[in-house]
């Protein structure tokens, strides 16, 4: 509780006032509107999420199962209501499906991430809305991700490391070896050191129970010291002694899924639904979602101006803003047109001397065509002057002709013309 | 999403969840801020330490009422309780001077800034980029104390009310209720929630629950508002037991007495039920009310926006800049798309012109040098057919006179041989 530094002081009650009945004021509100738990369970295909998760709240919840030709990972969500006494629960599931199954997995991590982020965009949307209803908000976001981890093998494979190292800063974590009843004890025992040490040396923060606390802290931190927790699942009832209990049964024994011995399954519900439900809700508030919308104020240009011990005013933050922004949209307009008429001005000025060669080279033709033209009339007055030439010379020759024989015709004549005489 | 109701089999234990939410709360501590205004005299102080049973004003911290003004201030004092393993930080701001002027207007004015301010100050810790621990200094509810005149509440009564109905829960209180008999109280209380309606005053409410049995009680409270109440700093020994009351000649007023007066059930209301009600009503309705105001000031205080001029827009101001954002980007883009457009046509044209223009350039090219070579053509057929002639022509004088030449010759030696 933060205390101012202003004068304050302790007093004593001299009687019954009664406001320590305020506890009981704000779980008597939220019990009257129900609480609300959003879990995630990652694993390959066939992993064992569906059934555990039916082991864990007792009951069947419907679920297709997965083939493994899933082209890409993706996420199928369903919402119950239970209710156990008189408290109510509003409880989501979020399986991953195809998960692991691609040949090519760089993919896989995506689709998880962006449905965790787009469920504290919708909340950070609803807080930063004008008229907001935060306080019957249906709040969508993870509250925890039970990371399965496949009981074969020695270590983690490294689409575990990678997928825990992305999700750590989004989500409270908790790793959980799947179908631990393949493993013998021992094997199981090494298994969970490796595991371990792995994730502490690749940097991962899984999420760690509260041990601060005095009533729960001692339960919590010997929890925190069997993790990962190696579950078994089980809808099926099996008769044991003379009482029925949830088990696998193979030819050499069965499994009890609630026998600390057999696995950690009861510290997993213990835990998950008991001990530390709440703090998780809380975790994912104050941690996973304030770091969440840090980040994307902050990549939205918002800081704080000063340290808290001014206060900056909200509205002149806002104005400024938008001012900028503003600002930026026409300056981009206003480049982008300048690029357009950049633009038009050259490619007129190309096609323009491209026109200009055009004409050029029809002038250079046309020329020619004169040139030709200038000869021809040069060779047809030619020809006329010869021809006239010629004509006149048939003429002069026709007109010889002509006197010549009449000159022969009056000859005889003459003769005769003699003879007479 | 689809919601199905389901039967657990068994005990799951997520019915521990209260358990959890309980030892978080008390661990964490509660916090509350109780404004007290009315004239001096009228028993604020004495009610307070009445309510809290503990000595919040006292020779040391003195009340509203002995610290005189001359301009109504707001003060606020910080004590830290603990009951029963659970810790209250009660913070109680009074109002010295309020009323007690000749001239009360606007007396008001220094509560509603101060209101105000502290839902700027966590409106502003609620914005940060960092936010951390918010304390929450907001007031969470207003004991307004009515003089217990019997007639009806004052000009300044209602005034007050009407202006802070709607920053703050507003519980009238009737102060000093030992002064009017049972039937003037019940007149008086009458009369003051017939003003109350008719000046459309929204004092607080008791919500309403699931449980039958609240609601019974509740109603009964509702009957007796305003609550009329009398408080004491003195323990008088009452047959046998030891209470808090006011001792007269004529007996003594009980604090704790139904039938003296309604202490109990405003203690019991404020602080044993209702005390979380308060905080919620006040986070849920009146903060997001001066929130919504405050932020829809700045967007449309904002530059041009010709949307934010139709309808008061829920969303949040950044929602908002990222809708123009995107908005803006597909203008652009669509801009872009539409400049390109045209310039490609305009492109399109000129290039065809050109290419038009070329074509027809050919195409004259191409038919003048046809011409050309057809007129070729005909000048060589011309000349050819010409020179054909010509030469017939000279091949035929040629023989003519050779014809001539001959027959000259023939008439020459026909005249020599033959005439004689």
């Amino acid at each position: 509780m933060v205390i101012k530094n202003e004068e304050m002081r302790s007093l004593e009650l001299s009687g019954q006032v009664g406001f320590n009945s305020l506890p009981h004021q704000v779980v008597r509100k939220l019990v009257s509107q129900g609480f609300c738990f959003n879990i995630l369970c990652v694993g390959e295909t066939g992993i064992g999420k569906s059934t555990l998760i039916n082991t864990l709240f007792n009951t069947t919840f419907e679920n297709e199962e997965a083939d493994h030709y899933e082209p890409e990972v993706k996420l199928r969500s369903q919402t119950y209501e239970l209710q156990e006494h008189t408290v109510k629960l509003k409880l989501t599931i979020v399986h991953t499906v195809g998960f692991g199954d691609q040949i090519n997995k760089d993919e896989s991590c995506k689709p998880i991430l962006d449905y965790i982020e787009a469920q504290f965009e919708k909340y950070l949307e609803e807080e930063l809305k004008i008229k907001r209803s935060l306080s019957n908000y249906d709040d969508t976001r993870i509250h925890i991700c039970l990371y399965f981890i496949a009981p074969t093998g020695h270590t983690l494979k490294s689409l575990d490391l990678v997928m825990m190292k992305k999700l750590d800063s989004k989500v409270n974590i908790i790793p959980i070896i799947a179908k631990a009843d393949i493993m013998s004890k021992t094997d199981l025992g090494n298994l969970k050191k490796k595991i371990m040490t792995e994730l502490q040396s690749y940097g991962v923060q899984i999420y760690q129970f509260p041990n601060k606390d005095e009533e729960v802290g001692e339960i919590n931190s010997s929890l925190n010291a069997r993790l990962p927790f190696a579950v078994v699942g089980s809808t099926e009832d099996v008769k044991i002694g003379n009482r029925m209990v949830k088990a696998r049964s193979y030819p050499w024994g069965a499994v009890q899924v609630e026998n600390e011995e057999h696995c950690d399954f009861v510290h997993l519900r213990e835990m998950l639904l008991r001990v530390n439900m709440d703090d998780l809700r809380e975790q994912t508030h104050s941690r996973h979602y304030e770091l969440y919308r840090r980040c994307k104020l902050q990549e939205m240009g918002f800081k704080d101006t000063d340290p808290d011990s001014q206060s900056f005013s909200l509205q002149e933050m806002y104005e400024a803003k938008r001012r900028e922004f503003f600002k930026e949209l026409q300056h981009r307009e206003e480049s982008m047109r300048q690029m357009f008429v950049n633009k038009v001005k050259e490619t007129e000025a190309e096609l323009k001397e491209k026109e200009k060669e055009l004409h050029e080279r029809f002038e250079v033709l046309k020329r020619m065509h004169q040139e030709e033209k200038r000869n021809l009339e040069e060779k047809r007055r030619e020809l006329e002057e010869e021809m006239n030439a010629f004509n006149r010379r048939k003429v002069a020759a026709e007109t010889l002709m002509g006197q010549a024989l009449q000159g022969c015709s009056q000859q005889p004549l003459k003769k005769e013309k003699d003879k007479k005489k | 999403v689809l919601q199905q109701q389901k039967n657990l089999d068994g005990y799951v234990g997520f019915a521990s969840l209260p358990n959890q939410v309980y030892r978080k709360s008390v661990k964490r501590g509660f916090e509350f801020t109780l404004m007290v205004v009315g004239e001096s005299g009228l028993g604020k102080s004495t009610l307070i330490n009445s309510l809290f049973l503990t000595d919040l004003y006292s020779t040391e911290y003195p009340g509203p009422s002995h610290r005189i003004k001359k301009t109504v201030q707001v003060e606020q004092s910080k004590v830290l309780i603990k009951e029963g393993g659970v810790q209250l930080l009660l913070t109680i701001v009074d109002t010295p001077g309020f009323g007690d002027a000749v001239d009360n207007s606007n007396c008001w004015q220094p509560i509603i800034d101060h209101i105000d301010s502290k839902f700027e100050d966590y409106l502003n810790s609620e914005s940060r980029v960092n936010r951390r621990q918010m304390p929450d200094s907001r007031i969470h509810c207003c004991l307004y104390f009515i003089a217990p005149s019997g007639h009806g509440l004052k000009p300044l009564d209602i005034e007050f009310m009407k202006r802070l109905h709607e920053k703050v829960n507003v519980i009238p209180l009737i102060a000093k209720a030992d002064t009017l008999t049972p039937e003037e109280c019940q007149q008086f209380k009458k009369q003051i929630m017939r003003e109350i309606q008719e000046h459309k005053i929204k004092i607080y409410e008791f919500p309403e629950t699931d449980d039958e049995e609240e609601n019974r009680l509740v109603k009964k409270i509702k009957d007796k508002l305003p609550l009329a109440v009398v408080g004491s700093n003195t323990i008088i020994e009452v047959n046998g037991k030891r209470v808090r009351g006011r001792q007269y000649p004529w007996g003594v007023a009980e604090v704790e007495n139904s039938d003296h007066c309604d202490f109990t059930i405003l203690r019991d209301m404020l602080i044993r039920t209702h005390m979380q009600d308060l905080k919620d009503v006040t986070n849920n309705v009146h903060y997001e009310n001066y929130r919504s105001r405050k932020l829809a000031a700045v967007t449309y205080n904002g530059v041009d926006n010709n949307k934010a001029k139709g309808q008061l827009s829920t969303k949040s101001p950044l929602a908002q800049m990222e809708e123009e954002r995107r908005e803006h980007v597909a203008k652009m883009k669509k801009m872009e798309m539409e400049m390109e457009q045209v310039f490609e046509m305009k492109v399109k044209e000129k290039v065809q012109k050109l290419k038009d223009s070329e074509a027809e350039l050919q195409r004259r090219h191409e038919q003048m040098k046809k011409n050309l070579e057809a007129q070729h053509k005909e000048l060589e057929e011309k000349r050819r057919v010409f020179e054909d002639e010509r030469s017939n022509w000279e091949l035929q004088q040629r023989l003519e006179q050779q014809k001539m030449e001959a027959s000259r010759t023939l008439e020459k030696n026909k005249k020599k041989g033959k005439i004689f």
